[in-house]
């Protein structure tokens, strides 16, 4: 590891300690970490859009076949002038006076993008999950094979399972009827097949996110571990004192930080005894 | 005409998106095309109105000296820091006055925003701030190491940018996500008390999921682990598909709703007041 790169780790493992500092509270660490992503991902944000959006899709329609001072009037594609200058009416929205112009950008923006998504939904989310439950069942493997063949989740009863889930869950969905009788009934067993689906969902999740932890200790680990030469891979003689330095001056802003908290702890106990 | 133009136009782009969908014509394929560019270029002018934003939000903070105000100063050099680095690069092995350039731009930046602030002090912020603008544009000039590339993603190549990105960006993300551990087994906590059937089902389903992935059961392990691993991917495919499928169908079905109702003109929340 050379020098940049242990200098640009070692911030690395600040900005992960500030971040999880705030599981103790809210405090100036944490604070230093969140202002940072802010103002960084931002930044970070708008770049990728100037240079994968802004540019092939506005700069270059006037760079192909156009002089740069007639604009795009003589591009093959003037008409993107209408959108940039619809974009420049999105900023009116800091006038008092007129920031009801920025709707009309809005609408536009607005309006193309329900349009587009009632087909799609309906193509994509509705009539794709509706073809895929409604598909045949298995019959020839209804109750399943193998070891535990009753977990086959590609038997015909697994695939019954899954309809009957579905159609309970919308049941469960559909609020215009009461939820009596055999409805209700149905309607207790889609919410039965929701629970399921959501514990199973957040021991998914929850594990997804120990994982994440697991990486941040393991880097967290190397990091100390090349820090303090343990690693034998490189040699980083070099920048030995360079850690100590970073090391100990996080020690010190932890250790004000704590006095700090333990002094205004106690002089709170104080007052209100 | 404030408020009747908007509905015609969201009405008039939405239902002639519905109709071309349904027309396979090569014709109507460019309209789609051409009407995806327009929102992705009104979306970029919309993103130049959030870092505005963001600016102005700090800036005020800085200048009502909000509680943490002296952190907003940390937001704007992020953000300014990042967008240079997006926007130049190194034109050989040598960095130059690339970095002397960057501090003294950030501290035009700062200096400018203490000017507003404080207006005691005006006159000698203004000063200096003109002091290393003047710094900046002498490097600009002079200095051929590096340059601007705003034609061209070679900034997103540009060895400072992805340092950002892989030293800041990444390791806060990450913290962040899985700090929401902590915070999930708090709530997890909270949620998983047996307290009826329901409950049950949904502790047991968690439960049954999260050992799979830690299958130490002592010597039980070769006898349990294959079970809980056939159970954990049975309950992911089959109970769980059958929810996420009817939570997709209903949410598919609102979204289709709620476009109706937007291009017909009865939802109108997005025009706001006024």
């Amino acid at each position: 590891m050379d020098f940049s790169t242990f200098l640009w780790t070692t911030f690395a493992a600040f900005l992960t300690l500030a971040t999880y500092s705030f599981l103790y509270k809210d405090n100036p660490f944490y604070k230093i970490a969140e202002h940072i992503v802010t103002g960084v991902a931002a930044g970070y944000f708008a770049i990728l859009l100037w240079h994968n959006g802004l540019v092939p899709k506005l700069w270059f329609q006037r760079l192909d076949d156009g002089d740069w001072w007639t604009l795009w009037l003589n591009s093959s594609k003037p008409w993107y002038l209408i959108p940039a200058l619809l974009g420049v009416l999105m900023w009116t929205r800091f006038s008092k006076n007129y920031q009801w112009i920025s709707r009309w950008p809005m609408a536009l923006y607005i309006g193309i993008s329900a349009g587009i998504a009632v087909p799609l939904e309906m193509s994509n989310r509705v009539n794709k999950q509706l073809y895929d439950t409604m598909a045949d069942l298995d019959w020839a493997n209804f109750l399943g094979q193998g070891r535990f063949f009753f977990l086959d989740t590609a038997s015909g009863l697994s695939q019954l399972l899954i309809v009957i889930g579905v159609v309970a869950a919308l049941i469960y969905f559909f609020f215009s009827k009461a939820h009596t009788g055999v409805f209700g009934a149905t309607a207790k067993l889609g919410i039965w097949t929701l629970m399921i689906g959501f514990g199973a969902s957040f021991g998914f999740t929850v594990m997804a996110r120990i994982s994440l932890f697991i990486n941040r200790m393991q880097f967290l680990g190397g990091w100390g571990a090349e820090a303090f030469n343990a690693s034998g891979t490189t040699p980083n003689e070099n920048y030995t004192a360079w850690f100590q330095l970073f090391f100990w001056l996080m020690v010190l802003l932890v250790v004000g930080y704590a006095t700090r908290e333990i002094i205004i702890h106690v002089r709170g106990k104080a007052k209100s005894s | 005409m404030k408020r009747q133009i908007p509905v015609i136009l969201v009405g008039m782009f939405g239902l002639f998106m519905i109709f071309q969908y349904f027309v396979p014509h090569e014709s109507s394929e460019w309209v789609y095309e051409f009407l995806l560019d327009w929102t992705i270029i009104i979306g970029i002018f919309a993103m130049a109105l959030g870092l505005w934003s963001l600016y102005r939000v700090s800036v005020e903070k800085i200048k009502t000296r909000k509680p943490a105000w002296g952190y907003n100063y940390l937001t704007l050099c992020g953000l300014f820091t990042m967008m240079f680095f997006g926007f130049t690069t190194q034109n050989g092995e040598a960095w130059g006055w690339f970095f002397p350039f960057l501090v003294s731009a950030n501290l035009v930046l700062v200096l400018m925003i203490q000017a507003s602030v404080n207006k005691g002090g005006r006159g000698l912020f203004l000063g200096l701030a003109g002091v290393f603008l003047v710094a900046c544009v002498v490097i600009i000039v002079f200095d051929n190491t590096w340059g601007f590339h705003f034609e061209t993603a070679q900034g997103l190549q540009s060895t400072m940018f992805r340092a950002f990105f892989d030293h800041i960006l990444i390791p806060i993300f990450a913290t962040m996500f899985s700090l929401l551990a902590f915070f999930i087994a708090s709530a997890a906590y909270r949620a998983f008390r047996a307290r009826n059937v329901m409950a049950t089902l949904l502790l047991l389903a968690a439960l049954i999921v999260m050992l799979r992935f830690h299958p130490f059961y002592g010597p039980l392990t070769p006898y349990i682990a294959p079970f809980m691993s056939k159970t954990s991917n049975w309950l992911m495919n089959v109970p769980n598909l059958a929810a996420q499928r009817a939570i997709i169908i209903g949410v598919g079905l609102g979204i289709v709703a709620t476009a109706l109702k937007v291009i017909l003109g009865i939802e109108r929340g997005y025009m706001g007041k006024g």
